[in-house]
């Protein structure tokens, strides 16, 4: 596979690029690469890192990561495209991730799930209109021990119910939505 | 690094400790029931109560119990004999609060302990064994030293020191040890292919990516013990030809990786990997790879592929990896507890391994029993070991008053295994038998109220999610295949759906190209053979058109313009 730009390894060429803007956070994505090496076998890894910096790959992101470690534009696109853990859009401000292994399911996740989708009018995977909070599925987080599992802003919390879920997630709501529906 | 430098280590480590000592959980699953902060109390009370000379915390792996975390365990000498390792006497406390923990420490001093006492003689931890969990709950995973004085990386000497690398494939095949990530492939000839084929580089690869929802043995050997795992994986190193390791985890486990890196770091600072390892020419590196959320990647070609950064789709096989694997080199690649059993094996010898289990299925097994049952957590029993002894014994039964109606076992690979059939021993050949498989080792109880085509659409619909789409049975099939489960479930359905079903089943799992969409029928098939009179009861009777409240009309005629 031919590199699709020509310079030799290791010149420094961020300045030159448009898209960085001089954004510091650039700046330390370049420092997660140099760690790899600049190999591209670890573009998952560096796209780990990008999203850790940005909080999701937007299209800048993404040519950032294809022209510096000298691979195409499809390629980052169709690994970052492929694995679940990669989101191409913005996150809202709080994210509640409900587990849906098979250890929570046989305990009931959907009422968990269709109660925080029903009280925040959006799908697994949307964001309300204000930016306020994200509704995401996972597939077993794995304390299955406390099972059913949701996540809220990062937070494991075990044996929820779908009352409690909500008690919980109240204040992130949409305005005129109060879960009581 | 020598072998009197590694005893050292152990002897000193051994010296510290003080005599009474507490052992909080820091796995995930009790770290998620607030385990951090009842570790916090207890180093802080300890300090407080000034105990610090009498009374050690430590903060280590897995108890077992995870339904009943945070767990505490304090092992305190018997009055009656000062000695060491004679005469301890072990507490279990559980779902221990902050508060509970100022109360442990308080216990030393003469105070009253408020904390939840658990049965350490209670059937759940009787009829275990310890051999890959040997560790686990016991050293500190954050902490080499605590290894090495369990006898760690002593293994990793021996070998280097008084076998040849045949001699150590020789050791792996005569204790009959298979392949714990699911397809049971006889550990040793695996070595033995690696080794012998031609390469001017090999890989080991360590699969650590378990995908299988309701599955979390492989997490918590990484979490509880990840010394073990490297130290397997040098040894696997050395008996192959290989100098690189990989350790591909899911990304879903941030704990893991820390702790991983963590010990590669370690390791790597005291010469354990690395350079000369115990002076010897022998040299390993271990590098990480996280995933990113993809269930295909489990499968070896795969894997391979997201190792190498590009999209985790699998290959056709053969090439198997053991002829040309990442980078088209020789790559040996197994399971977490694979690796985690050859230090065990180097130490106490084939025989003794081979002792264990039955005559095709040597060892020891880790499970997770979730779900439906009283205890869940996880369970580690010689394999042969009736159902059962593992759900009724161990788990204790179905809570409140239900009725366990089936286990399901292998995740979405696998399939259901009725009540009635209990007394089957947990074994590779045994539940493939049954339709199922033993998979990775999840298995997740099923009472009454699970209505089991439910189930079968549940994983059916994983399967369709995770499907990477590059092969058409697996991406069109599941998608099929769910939306008939979805008909019959909504009660839309009649008999010659159900054909169709089966007929579909069959044909996706003889035409996939990988393992996923192989197996993806497997729920499906293996509910439909057991628990047939559930999808029956579903079914309408009459034609689909009279189903659906059609009029009966004329056959559309067949000059309609195209």
């Amino acid at each position: 596979m031919k590199a699709f730009v020509g310079e030799p390894r290791g010149r420094k060429k961020t300045a030159a690029l448009p898209i960085s803007n001089g954004d510091p956070r650039f700046e330390q994505l370049e420092i997660a690469m140099k760690r790899y090496q600049f190999r591209q076998d670890a573009l998952i890894e560096v796209l780990h890192a990008a999203q850790k910096l940005f909080g999701f790959l937007d299209a800048p992101t993404l040519h950032f990561v294809a022209h510096r470690l000298k691979l195409p534009p499809s390629r980052v696109h169709g690994v970052a495209t492929f694995y679940h853990l990669f989101t191409l859009t913005p996150r809202g401000r709080h994210t509640c991730v409900v587990c849906t292994g098979t250890a929570c399911y046989v305990k009931s996740a959907d009422a968990l799930l269709n109660a925080v989708s029903r009280a925040a009018g959006i799908e697994d995977g949307q964001t309300t209109a204000d930016g306020e909070l994200t509704l995401r599925t996972v597939r077993c987080l794995e304390p299955c021990g406390i099972a059913p599992v949701a996540v809220l802003d990062g937070i494991v919390k075990g044996r929820e119910t779908p009352e409690s879920l909500l008690e919980q997630v109240k204040g992130w709501l949409p305005r005129g939505t109060d879960g009581s529906a | 690094m020598e072998l009197t430098d590694l005893l050292d280590i152990a002897a000193k480590e051994r010296q510290a400790r003080p005599p009474h000592l507490i052992r909080c959980c820091t796995a995930a699953g009790c770290l998620s029931a607030g385990s951090a902060a009842v570790l916090d109390r207890l180093r802080g009370a300890v300090h407080d109560e000034g105990l610090t000379e009498r009374v050690g915390v430590a903060a280590v792996g897995c108890m077992r119990l995870c339904c009943q975390g945070p767990l505490v365990r304090v092992d305190s000498p018997v009055a009656s004999s000062g000695t060491e390792g004679v005469g301890m006497k072990e507490e279990l406390y559980q779902r221990v609060t902050p508060d509970d923990a100022g109360s442990i420490v308080g216990g030393f001093n003469g105070g009253t302990v408020t904390a939840n006492k658990g049965d350490l003689n209670s059937a759940f931890f009787q009829l275990q064994s310890s051999v890959i969990l040997e560790n686990s709950g016991r050293v500190e995973p954050e902490r080499i030293e605590t290894y090495i004085a369990a006898e760690g990386y002593q293994s990793l000497h021996r070998v280097l020191r008084n076998f040849t690398p045949a001699q150590v494939v020789e050791e792996i095949t005569r204790s009959g040890l298979r392949g714990r990530g699911g397809a049971a492939y006889p550990t040793g000839v695996k070595w033995a292919t690696v080794a012998k084929n031609p390469g001017e580089k090999k890989y080991v690869v360590c699969n650590a990516d378990e995908g299988d929802p309701g599955a979390f043995m492989n997490r918590s050997v990484l979490e509880s013990d990840p010394h073990r795992v490297l130290e397997g994986m040098a040894i696997a190193g050395y008996a192959i030809g290989a100098n690189q390791g990989y350790i591909y985890v899911r990304g879903e486990y941030p704990l893991a990786v820390q702790r991983l890196h963590t010990a590669i770091a370690q390791a790597g600072r005291l010469g354990l990997l690395g350079s000369h390892i115990f002076s010897s020419p022998f040299d390993f590196r271990i590098d990480l790879r996280t995933g990113a959320g993809a269930f295909v990647c489990g499968e070896e070609t795969a894997l391979m592929a997201s190792i190498m950064g590009q999209r985790g789709t699998p290959t056709p096989r053969p090439p198997y990896p053991a002829e040309h694997g990442l980078w088209g080199m020789p790559t040996l690649l197994n399971n977490v507890e694979t690796y985690a059993n050859v230090p065990t094996i180097i130490r106490r010898g084939a025989d003794w391994f081979a002792s264990i289990g039955t005559e095709k299925n040597k060892g020891t097994k880790v499970f997770c029993l979730t779900g439906k049952v009283v205890n869940t957590g996880l369970v580690e029993v010689p394999l042969g070991t009736p159902l059962r002894k593992i759900v009724h014994d161990i788990g204790g039964g179905a809570p409140d008053g239900g009725t366990i109606k089936a286990v399901q076992t292998g995740g979405p690979s696998g399939g259901c295994i009725p009540a009635e059939l209990f007394d089957t021993p947990v074994e590779y050949d045994s539940l493939a038998r049954l339709g199922s498989i033993m998979g990775s080792g999840g298995m997740i109880v099923l009472d009454d109220k699970n209505n089991m085509v439910d189930v079968a659409r549940y994983f059916m619909q994983f399967c369709m999610d995770e499907s990477c789409g590059k092969c058409v049975p697996c991406r069109a099939g599941t998608v099929q295949l769910h939306r008939l489960l979805t008909r019959i479930l909504e009660g839309r359905a009649g008999a010659e759906d159900v054909q169709q079903l089966e007929a579909l089943c069959d044909m996706v799992k003889h035409t996939s190209l990988c393992g996923l969409g192989q197996a993806a029928p497997n729920p499906t098939l293996s509910t439909l053979r057991f628990f047939r009179h559930e999808y029956e009861a579903l079914l309408k009777p009459g034609s689909p058109a009279q189903r659906m409240g059609l009029p009966l009309v004329a056959p559309v005629s067949a000059n309609r313009p195209r």
